[in-house]
């Protein structure tokens, strides 16, 4: 594979851009891979990048049954944040921060990290006392937030609202490491890196059983034929349950559809990521100048990637109370994705009652700014059983009742 | 956009005059019951793509509960029931058959 660089730009330039090769090759199936992934999204192709990388293993086929990104990873509102409350939640939420922080030149891609830094506005007693408490858990995690006023919210936020008619701006957990990317990059640099150690990324190859010899996975059965597989790792996110379904064992996630829209382009206004989850929205904006908005998740299960009509009204008075500005933008697009949610509103990266079959879901309404950490983490699972990032998210926290209670801290929005 | 009938009321309203209480027909475990039965009806929730047996109030109108039979794909609702059920009633599970042939859900069909 040829390295980008402003060299390439130069030469390609003087080529009429000739010598541009495609990022990734699409080849048929083989029959047996060592590892197969089924899920081509940031998770998915991660896990896989990592296996080479950290593990060597490259015999590693990674399956999509629409195309590469298209679901969440495409749909998210690219925040990256690891103000996390629990210790194994700010673990692998803040070495996937820090990944972040290199992912551009570890891949040769430009993922356009930006840390920007993220507020999250505190506007009522318990959320000042509630990120009070965050900050002092990040202190000791190593994790660098900090809980300020606001008339330093003000100082960094020109166009917020202090004093809104419900909820005033009561304080605010600033991390100023964290901020967003583009998320498509992120999946298309680990595909190419992937595709570049030999991988194989089959698109619109859709998994129609699991098939197992005795207790122990030994292949799949796709629109593609049958591929056989030493190990398994599940990455779908909305569609775990029915993977799950389909090796026979059932997994403690509800899907449900969570929107978001854009704002027509506009010159720069704020350089920063503010979500206030109080009144259940968040915003940011693009390079493009766009305002990038996220809402609510809809009130009971769907696999709609629509949405409720009625959270697009509530995310949207929710802003105009703490951007007063925002009230003349008009909106271009509204999207949804289908997020898995479990109960304690942290992710489950484990083994399964199937020997030899791996399952990485239930990161709902926050999986974007996981994935580096998570691909890490699953691909030491799959390589050698157990990984100190992954250990404490096992299906088994909740037969034991061990869990890692996300809902008070960041189960609102993400 | 999701329209539910209220079976008490005989009310017809769009989703926000509604509230969803989650998964139909549990059978609940309580003291006494296996490590299993407890963690089953606790935790492995129903999350079908297609026919779907919730719980739902009528928030902003009678209040009663009921329940009702949704596909989750479309969000078209095959019908509603009263709450004071163990099982969906004969004509519902009829009038899921005429439009999803070959249905299941938990041991329903």
């Amino acid at each position: 594979m040829k390295r980008y660089s402003a060299f390439a730009i130069a030469r390609e330039a003087l080529r009429h851009h000739t010598g541009w090769e495609r990022a990734w090759s699409s080849p048929e199936p083989k029959k047996k891979y060592d590892v197969i992934i089924i899920g081509a999204g940031g998770h998915g192709l991660a896990t896989a990048y990592y296996l080479g990388k950290n593990f060597g293993i490259t015999n590693v086929a990674v399956l999509e049954k629409g195309w590469l990104g298209g679901g969440n990873t495409g749909r998210n509102t690219t925040i990256i944040r690891s103000n996390y409350l629990q210790d194994p939640s700010a673990a692998i939420y803040e070495k996937s921060r820090s990944l972040y922080e290199t992912l551009s030149q570890d891949l040769n891609y430009n993922i356009m990290y930006s840390p920007r830094g993220v507020i999250m506005l505190a506007q009522t007693e318990h959320e000042v006392r509630g990120y009070q408490r965050t900050a002092h858990a990040n202190a000791l995690q190593g994790v660098t937030t900090e809980f300020i006023s606001p008339a330093r919210v003000k100082e960094i936020v020109p166009i917020i609202n202090l004093d809104g008619p419900r909820y005033p701006v009561l304080g605010g957990l600033w991390q100023a490491r964290g901020g967003t990317a583009r998320h498509d990059a992120v999946a298309w640099g680990y595909a190419r890196a992937c595709s570049d150690m030999g991988m194989h990324i089959l698109q619109k190859c859709e998994v129609t059983g699991i098939t197992r010899g005795g207790a122990k996975v030994t292949g799949v059965s796709t629109n593609r034929g049958d591929i056989a597989c030493d190990k398994l790792g599940v990455v779908v996110a909305g569609h775990s349950g029915h993977l799950a379904d389909m090796a026979g064992f059932r997994l403690p996630i509800e899907s449900v559809a969570l929107q978001a829209l854009v704002s027509e382009p506009i010159k720069p206004c704020m350089d920063c990521v503010v979500m206030a989850n109080t009144v259940h929205g968040y915003m940011s904006q693009s390079d493009k100048g766009e305002m990038v908005i996220g809402g609510g998740t809809d009130g009971y299960n769907n696999f709609t990637q629509r949405g409720s009509f009625h959270h697009i009204e509530e995310t949207v008075r929710a802003l105009i109370e703490t951007f007063p500005m925002v009230s003349r933008l008009k909106m271009l697009r509204q999207w949804g994705g289908i997020v898995d949610v479990t109960g304690d509103r942290s992710p489950i990266l484990g083994k399964t009652p199937v020997d030899g079959m791996f399952i990485n879901c239930g990161w709902g309404t926050g999986g974007f700014k996981a994935i580096p950490g998570s691909g890490w983490g699953f691909a030491e699972l799959i390589a050698k059983g157990h990984s100190p990032l992954t250990d404490a998210f096992g299906l088994d926290r909740f037969h034991q009742g061990r869990f890692i209670d996300e809902s008070v801290a960041a189960g609102v929005a993400h | 956009m999701l329209i539910l009938e209220c079976p008490c009321c005989g009310v017809r309203g769009e989703e926000t005059e509604f509230h969803g209480g989650g998964e139909a027909h549990l059978k609940r475990f309580g003291p006494g019951s296996t490590d299993d039965e407890f963690h089953t009806y606790l935790f492995s929730k129903e999350n079908p793509k297609g026919v779907h047996f919730e719980r739902w109030r009528h928030n902003n109108g009678c209040g009663k509960w009921f329940l009702a039979a949704r596909d989750t794909m479309t969000l078209e609702v095959f019908g509603t029931y009263s709450a004071q059920t163990l099982e969906p009633p004969k004509h519902i599970r009829d009038a899921i058959t005429a439009k999803r042939p070959g249905w299941t859900w938990r041991d329903f069909s």
